[in-house]
């Protein structure tokens, strides 16, 4: 895996800008009536995937705090979705371990900070997703079993309004079956 | 027909006047006005205490909120439609233009009212009309009255019986509100744990698209108003967020992530039939129809920092709209299609601004640093949009000129992705 490091390290800068084959559609967009009411409160639903025979001893790596592996964030510059060198050794880590574990998913959460509008923050956050799910597959992870999404500004981790607090939200968390 | 004495020439004059209504929950503060404004005495009609809600002070309410009126005291005695107009004790009182009307009781707990509406200097009636409406239909009657007077006095259809969506955050809980454009009848349309963004009505005010994040990622829905009723518009593997409605109501442009990147997609309203209308290796988003329907606007960064451009709705290549700056985003084309309102980033600082199309003139509408979805309403005159003050979330109004601004706000609690309403026909 070493070896192949720096063609890898290549690849993963290009990916921020190359385009990407299209993935399967996960379900057509049906005429889904879900019949919310015009003013009740909708008890949000979770949508878990049952793990199936996944080796619990790997799973419990990724709660390890010891291992790399409970690192789940990627951080980002502002305005920027390319990512940053001090990651690499993190997604790496992800990515053998999606190897090793073909049941797993993984869902890739972008994230951006509170400035500018919502809707170019989906799309900013979208990117950062998009670049770390391309750096997964590059390293080794299938794609069938990513998901990239984008919580857009929406979610932060930080709910301060400077630098620091910025810094924190423009992030990519990635959370593996069971976790979302 | 224009009115020949209304004359908005000259300088903006930043008048702080107030008009907070009573027990709104949405609560507007007028904090500026146009430079002339027309005086204007509306009278207390005649037979109006049989009725709960007084239907002159909602009409006093609307005129003045407008910032073109001049609400001059037209004293504690009734005056019916009817009654002879004493014109130079008007004139005396400084009034321009005066409403006079009468409310009467009529069958089944209905009541009748009628107004008219006179020119003081021309000593002339302008018009009036009679409504019957039940007590709960009241202040609706008070806007169609606000909405007739305005548009006998300016020229242009007015705005007071329309309706604003718009999304209130509080601890942990998510509202999608629908409320009078006064602020008031409030009425939550949707609530969630998790955020809800881009609300925007159909064309024909009964429905509206928006993105729920209740999946845990962005996914778009449309909604029926009047039976809560709603379904998923586009829910794609990855991000699917943005939806603007075709003018006629039957398409969405929406963003998908499914092939790579945030791109511009077409689906029909009910979710089927989706289309891939461009492509490019960067972030496309905040897709918008022309009001011909023949372009759709949108905000890139493919030549390196977020700005709009402009493609044929049919498909074709893009044409960059916007030049100056380094962060142009959410473009909103007026009513008339003249003009684009958008969110210009100045020197750190996120303002609305308004591109004439036609001389490519840029003008900034607001001094405020953190604002975000602008919407028009639908007779062009003004702007809504998302803003902070104190460092939560306000709505806040702006006249496409620049001279009147508006604040509305709610006790306790965020408010932001306010989405004007079209005319209620």
């Amino acid at each position: 895996m070493r070896k192949i490091f720096p063609l890898a390290v290549a690849a993963l800068f290009l990916a921020a800008c190359s385009s990407q084959p299209p993935a399967p559609e996960q379900a057509g967009a049906g005429v889904e009536d879900r019949t919310p009411g015009a003013v009740k409160v909708e008890p949000v639903q979770v949508k878990s995937v049952t793990p199936e025979q996944i080796d619990p001893t790997s799973l419990a790596a990724l709660k390890d705090p010891k291992n790399i592996l409970s690192k789940r964030s990627v951080f980002f510059d502002y305005d920027q979705y390319s990512i940053k060198n001090e990651f690499k050794p993190l997604l790496e880590a992800h990515a053998r371990f999606l190897a090793a574990n073909p049941k797993i998913r993984m869902l890739i959460q972008g994230n951006a900070d509170e400035r500018g509008s919502r809707e170019y923050n989906v799309a900013l956050g979208q990117k950062r997703a998009d670049a770390v799910k391309k750096a997964l597959v590059i390293l080794g992870a299938k794609d069938e079993q990513l998901e990239s999404v984008s919580l857009g500004e929406e979610k932060p981790r930080n709910p301060g309004h400077d630098e620091a607090a910025w810094a924190e939200n423009r992030r990519d968390d990635m959370l593996y079956t069971g976790e979302f | 027909m224009r009115n020949p004495f209304f004359r908005l020439a000259g300088l903006a004059a930043s008048l702080l006047c107030f008009a907070a209504v009573a027990h709104a929950q949405l609560s507007i503060e007028i904090t500026g006005a146009g430079a002339n404004r027309l005086p204007l005495a509306v009278a207390n009609f005649a037979g109006e205490r049989i009725v709960s809600q007084a239907l002159t002070a909602v009409v006093r309410a609307d005129l003045e909120r407008s910032g073109l009126f001049r609400l001059v005291d037209a004293g504690a005695e009734p005056l019916a439609e009817t009654a002879a107009v004493s014109y130079p004790n008007w004139k005396g009182r400084g009034a321009d233009a005066l409403v006079a009307g009468s409310v009467t009781a009529g069958a089944d707990s209905r009541y009748e009212t009628r107004f008219r509406l006179f020119d003081v200097q021309k000593q002339a009636m302008l018009g009036g009309q009679a409504f019957v409406a039940s007590s709960g239909q009241l202040r609706a009657t008070a806007h169609r009255i606000s909405d007739f007077i305005y548009e006998k006095l300016t020229g242009e259809p007015g705005i007071f019986s329309t309706r604003i969506a718009y999304v209130v955050k509080s601890t942990g809980r998510y509202e999608l509100q629908i409320s009078d454009a006064d602020g008031e009848n409030a009425q939550t349309a949707l609530a969630s744990r998790e955020p809800i963004i881009s609300p925007t009505w159909a064309p024909d005010g009964t429905r509206l698209a928006y993105v729920s994040f209740e999946a845990k990622k962005p996914v778009v829905y449309v909604h029926s108003l009047a039976t809560g009723r709603r379904h998923v518009a586009a829910n794609f593997k990855g991000s699917n967020s943005a939806p603007a409605w075709s003018p006629d109501g039957k398409k969405l442009a929406v963003v998908l992530s499914k092939d790579g990147g945030s791109q511009i997609y077409l689906v029909n309203a009910d979710g089927s039939g989706i289309l891939r209308l461009a492509s490019s290796a960067g972030i496309d988003t905040e897709p918008r129809f022309s009001p011909d329907g023949q372009s759709i606007y949108f905000t890139s960064d493919r030549g390196g920092s977020p700005q709009i451009y402009r493609i044929p709705a049919a498909g074709g290549s893009a044409e960059r709209v916007t030049f100056e700056g380094s962060y142009n985003v959410s473009p909103r084309l007026s009513p008339d299609g003249k003009s684009m309102a958008f969110i210009a980033r100045n020197d750190g600082r996120f303002q609305v601004a308004l591109l004439d199309l036609a001389t490519k003139q840029t003008q900034m509408l607001t001094d405020s640093s953190k604002d975000e979805s602008p919407s028009f309403s639908p007779n062009g005159r003004m702007i809504i949009y998302a803003t902070e003050i104190g460092g939560r979330g306000v709505l806040a109004a702006v006249s496409s000129d620049g001279r009147v601004k508006q604040k509305l706000s709610v006790q306790a609690a965020d408010i932001r992705e306010p989405a004007w309403g079209p005319f209620v026909k």
